[in-house]
């Protein structure tokens, strides 16, 4: 066991997966010599060279296209996008072409490519540095996504991204990129598509992903002094989600929350609930509960952007609701 | 004609040009570009007739360029084209028969009738795909070139665009990125004068050579309905790509005869613009020369049955082709796990 930070968790796997396979390579807006603005890919330049490791303009449309030809010739390009915002102007080379190539193609080969994509707010970084797009991608056909909450599903989550043969959008919390988590020496890659029960109860399940686990666990804690014992469910992975595991968690509790610090309107707790209503309808003892962002922009100030972030108090609130 | 035309096809005389290749060279290059008109003159009546669903988009006028390049480029060599992009797919080496049953909607068509005319690819002939985005093939051909680089395979990435795409913003990304990598790839623009439905002199204010001057990238421009002139430009360009020499553009300038898609009246255009067809038609203009190069007109003659004979066999053969099934479609969204 040792003491690892998410990001070096990422950085770990990065590093791993360049080591043991020569086709990966890493490129994006500052990423080499700068180590990246957050230091996920500090010291890969030095470790791989600059033919593996390249820092590119700001230019998100060609670095994402880019990644698309070269996975199409045989590379497995890992690329980042400083802010999950700015993958607005990358949009068409994910959505039009990495995401359909297998299709439209007739399944003549796969484009295995990892975009990396930080998001949240919580840092006063205002409306065009803060979103929560996940939903964007869950909703196309083609892609993966994944969120990884914990030190060790960084690193497992990272890796699978890297193996995985179709293209996967990896999104990082940045308020998560500093967490510490005493881990195992020789972490697991971690299964795209499954959960995780990150507390187990009987009353009510939350099921949650990214940072806003943290807020179902806090919000845990509480229901807990009040002798409400939540089960919150990590999902990890949004496309594909594990259906399975809600559903089970559902049939024990009867209640069912979703939390995120997305925007609640059209997110990924509007599927989530709209399943579960649809095949977990019989199990349900209450309504089913979204927890998330109020449908406007991330605020700056610090007293808007503490208004518009999900609390524990929203969350723990919504479980007394649908237990009431 | 477009603004940026350093060259007016028009004026150009038939068989004038003495050309350095062999009779057998240009006749090769002759077939490639008949094999493409008669195979979209096909597709349009197929069109007509509502055996091809869908937009189709004809490259007929265009044939040199795609003939040209193909005479020049290897299987490792990888394209990324264009939805006017018949020609660049069959004369990368696509399956005439693949084709035909891509764009007819057949399960045995080379992408097994998920994507037809404006997506037909072959992975396995360096063909990535033509794609219905306007300049979406830039960056993809710019990644290719960087894959190309980083695993020293001497391959070499090339993109066909029209003058269509130069006011989108990937072409100055992608310029930029080739550039400063010294990567391998070769623009290749298809100038034809018409963006869609407007022309491009009304869409746009610089030359390409300009341009690609300002990148510090070499770029000519020539008459590309003279097929000996592209396979020799090319060949000398993707040679000194292909030597580390960095990036190329390539634009050629041509005509596009048949409207922006099939069924489209024109009623934007001056019919006068194509009056001197023939004159500049890059299929009699090659005729011309090969006659003065001592090829008989039986010669050409038997490759017209030759080719005649395959495209109606292609033709039938996806006629006689199952369609897709709906639920084997599904499975092709993500790999197979295990795979």
């Amino acid at each position: 066991m040792a003491e690892l930070r998410y990001v070096r968790a990422l950085n770990q796997a990065l590093s791993d997966a360049m080591a043991e396979d020569p086709s990966v390579i890493v490129f994006g807006e500052d990423i080499a010599a700068a180590g990246g603005p957050f230091g996920v890919t500090r010291g890969l330049l030095e470790a791989y060279g600059e033919d593996r490791v390249r820092d590119t303009p700001i230019s998100e449309a060609t670095i994402v296209g880019a990644a698309v030809g070269a996975a199409m010739t045989g590379l497995k390009p890992v690329v980042e996008i400083m802010f999950m915002d700015f993958v607005a102007i990358a949009m068409d080379a994910i959505v039009n072409q990495a995401a359909k190539a297998r299709f439209m193609f007739g399944g003549q080969g796969s484009v295995p490519m990892v975009v990396r994509l930080p998001h949240g707010g919580g840092v006063s970084a205002g409306p065009q540095h803060s979103q929560c797009l996940e939903a964007w991608f869950a909703h196309i056909p083609g892609l993966k996504v994944v969120c990884p909450a914990s030190v060790a599903d960084a690193y497992g989550l990272m890796r699978a991204a890297i193996d995985d043969p179709d293209p996967v959008i990896m999104v990082e919390n940045k308020a998560l990129y500093a967490r510490k988590e005493d881990v195992p020496d020789d972490l697991p890659a971690v299964e795209i598509g499954k959960a995780r029960i990150a507390r187990p109860g009987r009353d009510a399940t939350i099921v949650t992903y990214g940072a806003a686990l943290y807020t179902a666990l806090e919000a845990a804690d509480t229901l807990a002094g009040e002798g409400v014992e939540v089960e919150v469910i990590d999902l990890r992975s949004l496309q594909p989600w594990d259906e399975a595991a809600v559903l089970e968690s559902l049939s024990r509790t009867h209640r069912l929350v979703v939390a995120h610090e997305a925007v609640e309107a059209f997110g990924i707790g509007a599927e989530i609930a709209a399943r579960m209503a649809d095949i977990g309808f019989d199990e349900l003892d209450g309504p089913i509960i979204r927890v998330g962002a109020p449908f406007m922009p991330v605020p700056f100030a610090k007293t808007l952007e503490q208004g518009y972030l999900p609390d524990a108090g929203r969350v723990a609130d919504a479980v007394r609701k649908t237990l009431a | 004609m477009p603004s940026s035309s350093a060259i007016s096809p028009s004026k150009a005389r038939p068989g004038a040009r003495k050309g350095s290749n062999t009779p057998e060279a240009l006749l090769a290059l002759y077939r490639q570009m008949l094999l493409i008109r008669r195979t979209e003159e096909r597709l349009s009546q197929l069109f007509a007739d509502g055996e091809v669903p869908g937009f189709i988009h004809l490259s007929i006028g265009q044939e040199a360029i795609a003939a040209g390049l193909g005479s020049v480029l290897e299987r490792k060599d990888t394209i990324a084209s264009t939805h006017r992009g018949h020609g660049h797919a069959l004369a990368k080496g696509v399956d005439l028969n693949g084709f035909f049953q891509e764009v007819m909607g057949r399960e045995t068509g080379v992408c097994k009738g998920r994507g037809g005319s404006m997506h037909v690819a072959d992975m396995s002939a360096g063909m990535l795909g033509a794609n219905g985005i306007v300049g979406a093939g830039m960056p993809i051909a710019v990644g290719s070139a960087l894959a190309h680089q980083v695993r020293k395979t001497g391959g070499v990435g090339v993109v066909f665009f029209g003058d269509g795409a130069l006011a989108e913003g990937v072409l100055h990304e992608s310029l930029n990125l080739s550039a400063l990598w010294k990567l391998p790839v070769l623009f290749v623009c298809e100038n034809n004068g018409w963006s869609e439905f407007s022309p491009t002199s009304k869409q746009f204010v610089a030359p390409l050579g300009k341009l690609a001057d300002a990148f510090g990238i070499p770029a000519e421009t020539i008459d590309g309905n003279d097929v000996e002139i592209v396979a020799d430009t090319a060949g000398r360009l993707v040679s000194e790509i292909r030597k580390g020499g960095g990036p190329r553009v390539l634009e050629c300038i041509t005509q596009r005869v048949r409207g922006h898609y099939e069924g489209d009246a024109q009623k934007y255009r001056d019919p006068a613009e194509l009056k001197d067809r023939d004159k500049i038609d890059p299929l009699p203009r090659a005729a011309s020369r090969l006659s003065v190069l001592g090829v008989s007109d039986a010669v050409l003659a038997a490759l017209e049955t030759e080719i005649m004979a395959e495209i109606d066999a292609a033709t039938e053969a996806a006629r006689a082709a199952p369609l897709p099934e709906f639920v084997a479609a599904q499975a092709d969204v993500y790999t197979p796990a295990g795979v």
